[in-house]
């Protein structure tokens, strides 16, 4: 049956009615019109849907909307604007990393996630803390490189 | 003053207006905002200069390019061009592409020739405005053309910059009418040019600078549409419901199974089965939930281990021999020595990151198509066949899709979406699922190579014989203009008809007696198959040059002469000796004995191999660092070296950035990917299935040595060097461990094995 369900988006407070069950990348994208977060796998298999749920990135495609009612969600566009860009956001443009671009919420958002916790990650620590996303263009050296140069200007 | 320039968001805000409002026949929209007046603009033909460049009132120049960035970056290359060409700065000109409504059919995202084929034609309409334009000005200000000058949009009379008029006062918000000399060819052929004479690269100024790609920003911030974003009022979302096993028919479909599901219901239309809903989520659910009964499964495919002997034993149904220089046989049967190798190469996915999606507005009398397709003209021609309509009352707009290498699953797609919107009267929008992603997208072909080589007493080769035998890289043809090449038209009537066409490799050997041919066999099901085979990036490119480059390899090896110093002994054109020069010097290569004498003594082995291919005109060489665990078997592709010949560059950064790509999807070809399936089921439906690189596998460094050459028209970048990387890395783990590995994916299951055996 379906609830209202309250979430906070990208600081904004939102409402929707659906199924608990339903998938929370199925709410922001249809019932909230984010299209930031995609579907990539349906299967928590390649991140491409990840968003931060109280600041932990989750894949959004395997999270019921009911499991997060009143948490906070923040997804690629509420990590910063071009305004107030995110630092890894920042070092994309610098480094032009995304070909197609489908992939990039599982990589920013991850990493976004490692650098608040690990400010100065070794080469070996952002494979790790990267494992199990995939970019199909193959960008991963711009993505190292990009995660480098926001760990330098984190200094 | 300055106008501002259109900034990629406002333009694709313009863009979104399209999508909510515009129908085809009218033009406005972004061409409202991007061109100075859609009244009295004359037809879309080739040969029209209208066709290709648009000077607006305030200056700015909108660009119409008929081919498709796939992210590369190909739209700022066709920016640089034209902004150099018609001496305007880069800001002002905005590239409109992908929208078949107002840009010509130039072939779509085609065999790296964006630049190639797509850029020329640009060039020349550049040049053809500019020079229509100061004819124009050389009038109004009375002076002979020679002496004007132009600054960013501006031309002056040299020496007296008081007499000057812009471009938009020149245009006065006009269209141009003139005619252009058009060869009346549509796709990649296309060539269009008026009477100017293009600049010559040392005038150049914008192309050969590394101007970073606009819409990178977008992407990032989140704030870029793509075609799983655009929504139509009234739109359905449609899921495809695919046969459990390959090609059996749907016999029973129980409508109620999915009756508790809000508004879903079937549509079928003889062998393909969808449903539809109002909200997305109740459609994944309604495929999921609805029963039907399939017709027996019927067994088309050989046992997955077997698929290499069944290549070597199927009767050839075409080949060819376009090779053939000496006497290869008698040269082999006097030969001091001959050496002979079989190598083996998988199906592969495009498994593009998200799978395919596709909205289609199906009308009476007329269709829009919103598509991820890399061919958008193509697809309009195929939704008009599919549907009904003459091609020009389909409008196709492209939009930026979930990644594209080649024919992938976006083409079905959208067949998909325009035939059910056409069923259910309503706009439709499909995307598949990921197992449909990669489970029933068209496969790179899986062949098998035999290559002999003949040395005489001296080392030297008399006689090189290379032959490739597999499937057709066009069991459906390159683009989906017609259903039969589609699963949607194949699933209700169409009967296809592959293209029987293979390769021989591209390189530059001077043997005194060489074959190169290829055999193509039948596709193992006739109809609706998931192992139908279409193209995938650098289509047969990285399956013929494995094999042919790790021959080369094996016979440098055995005649007991350095891989570098071998190739060059063969190789005499002056670009592609500088190109395997280029790459053995930046990677530090000095001869050596091989296998790698200090291969180390731990679970580590390493070592490095050569390879050298081309690709229509643009050449590659690659030296590749391995590490391999002597204990797991992995191979970690460590460091890359590659030098890269593509004529005059145009966008240094944006052509290092494309060789990157093409290195790490390649590695992830050549030691990950292989299409698992069983007597009737593709068994790769998702990542766990069918594996790619993952970043711990990426390697630690890639250096790249850019050759340019200002006198040779560019050629292309998207592919070249995705052929070149297996090899390399089969000829580093000989190096590193004395064993060849033939056969790809090279995994770690597999060179255990090989280690065990050796
Ligand atoms: S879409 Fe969620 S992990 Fe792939
Ligand atoms: S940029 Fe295309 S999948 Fe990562």
């Amino acid at each position: 049956m379906s609830e209202r369900i309250r979430l906070v988006v990208d600081g904004k407070p939102c409402e929707l009615t659906a199924e608990p069950a339903m998938p929370l990348l199925y709410a922001l994208r249809a019932d909230l019109a984010l299209n930031n977060p995609k579907f990539g796998c349906g299967l928590a298999q390649c991140g491409a849907c990840t968003v931060h749920v109280d600041g932990r990135p989750t894949r959004s495609c395997v999270t019921p909307v009911g499991a997060v009612k009143g948490k906070k969600i923040t997804t690629l566009a509420g990590l910063g604007t071009p305004e107030r860009p995110h630092p890894l956001q920042t070092a994309y443009i610098g480094e032009q990393v995304p070909q197609c671009g489908y992939c990039l919420s599982g990589w920013v958002m991850t990493a976004a996630a490692l650098l608040r916790d690990t400010p100065k990650p070794s080469d070996k620590q952002i494979r790790q803390a990267l494992a199990g996303l995939k970019c199909r263009c193959g960008t991963h050296m711009a993505i190292l490189r990009a995660v480098k140069r926001a760990a330098g200007a984190n200094a | 003053m300055t106008p501002a320039p259109l900034s990629r968001r406002e333009f694709l805000k313009a863009g979104a207006l399209v999508i909510s409002f515009m129908m085809p026949g009218t033009v406005g929209g972004t061409l409202g905002r991007a061109s100075a007046t859609t009244a009295g603009k004359p037809p879309l033909t080739p040969d029209e200069l209208d066709s290709w460049i648009a000077v607006l009132p305030d200056g700015r120049v909108t660009a119409f390019f008929g081919k498709m960035d796939m992210g590369q970056g190909v739209d700022v290359a066709i920016a640089q061009i034209v902004a150099d060409e018609l001496d305007v700065a880069f800001d002002r000109v905005v590239v409109v592409m992908g929208d078949s409504a107002v840009t010509c059919n130039q072939g779509g995202a085609s065999g790296s020739t964006g630049v190639q084929r797509g850029g020329a034609t640009l060039r020349y309409a550049a040049a053809e405005a500019r020079r229509i334009l100061l004819e124009r000005a050389a009038e109004r200000l009375s002076v002979e053309m020679a002496q004007l000058t132009v600054r960013d949009g501006v031309v002056s009379v040299a020496g007296d910059p008081r007499r000057r008029a812009s471009y938009g006062e020149l245009i006065n918000g006009q269209h141009f009418h003139h005619k252009l000399e058009w060869n009346k060819q549509y796709g990649n052929p296309l060539l269009a040019k008026g009477l100017a004479i293009p600049k010559t690269a040392s005038e150049y100024r914008i192309v050969g600078t590394s101007i970073p790609q606009r819409i990178v920003a977008d992407k990032v911030f989140g704030a870029l549409p793509y075609v799983t974003d655009v929504k139509v009022d009234g739109m359905l979302h449609a899921r495809v419901v695919r046969p459990p096993t390959a090609g059996c028919a749907p016999v029973t479909v129980d409508e109620s199974s999915i009756g508790g599901i809000p508004g879903a219901r079937v549509i079928r239309e003889k062998e393909l089965v969808a449903v539809v809903a109002e909200r997305e989520w109740d459609a994944v659910r309604a495929a999921a939930t609805l029963k039907v009964t399939w017709a027996q499964p019927c067994t088309p495919f050989p046992p997955m281990e077997t698929l290499y002997d069944h290549i070597r034993q199927a009767k050839p149904i075409g080949g060819g021999l376009p090779v053939n220089k000496g006497d290869v046989d008698a040269t082999l049967k006097t030969a001091h020595r001959v050496i002979e190798a079989e190598y083996e190469w998988p199906l592969q996915s495009h498994a593009s990151m998200g799978p395919a999606c596709a909205v289609a507005d199906v009308r009476a009398d007329q269709a829009t198509l919103w598509t991820g397709s890399q061919k958008p003209h193509y697809g309009r021609n195929g939704v008009a066949k599919l549907v009904g309509l003459p091609p020009e009352k389909v409008r196709a707009v492209w939009v930026p899709g979930p990644g594209s290498y080649g024919r992938n699953d976006a083409g079905d797609a959208a067949l998909d979406a325009a035939l059910l919107s056409k069923l259910a009267g309503r706009p439709v929008r499909v995307q598949y699922m990921r197992h449909e992603g990669t489970g029933w997208d068209p496969k790179g072909p899986a062949a098998v190579y035999r290559a002999r080589a003949g040395l005489d007493a001296q080392g030297t080769v008399v006689a090189y014989d290379f032959l490739g035998k597999g499937f057709s890289r066009q069991d459906v043809a390159t683009t989906e203009s017609d259903p039969k090449d589609t699963l949607a038209g194949q699933l209700t009537g169409y009967a296809p008809k592959p293209t029987v066409i293979f390769q021989v490799p591209a390189e530059a050997y001077d043997f005194a007696n060489k074959r190169c041919g290829w055999e193509c066999i039948a596709p193992l099901l006739d109809r609706g198959s998931p192992l139908r085979t279409g193209h995938l990036r650098d289509p047969l490119g990285p399956e013929t040059h494995f094999a042919s480059e790790s021959f080369i390899d094996e016979v440098a090896y055995t005649a007991g002469v350095d891989p570098v110093a071998f190739r060059l002994k063969y190789v005499s054109d002056p670009r592609h000796v500088a190109v395997i020069t280029a790459a053995a010097e930046k990677a530090g290569w000095t001869a050596r004995p091989y296998p790698n004498p200090r291969r180390g003594k731990g679970n580590v082995m390493t070592g490095r191999g050569v390879s050298y291919t081309e690709r229509n005109g643009t050449i590659v060489a690659v030296v590749a660092e391995v590490e391999v665990d002597r204990r797991s078997g992995r191979v970690w592709a460590k460091r890359f070296t590659v030098a890269h010949d593509c004529g005059l560059i145009i966008n240094p950064k944006g052509l290092e950035l494309t060789i990157e790509g093409n290195v790490v999807q390649a590695v992830s070809r050549t030691l990950f990917e292989e299409v698992a399936f069983d007597r009737n089921r593709v068994l790769s439906v998702d990542w766990a299935s069918y594996p790619i690189l993952e970043i711990q596998d990426a390697p630690e460094r890639i250096d790249i040595v850019l050759i340019n050459r200002p006198d040779v028209a560019p050629s292309g970048a998207g592919e070249p060097s995705t052929r070149t990387v297996p090899a390399a890395i089969a000829n580093a783990i000989f190096d590193a461990t004395g064993v060849r590995l033939r056969r790809v994916p090279i995994t770690p299951e597999r060179v255990r094995a090989a280690l065990a055996r050796a």
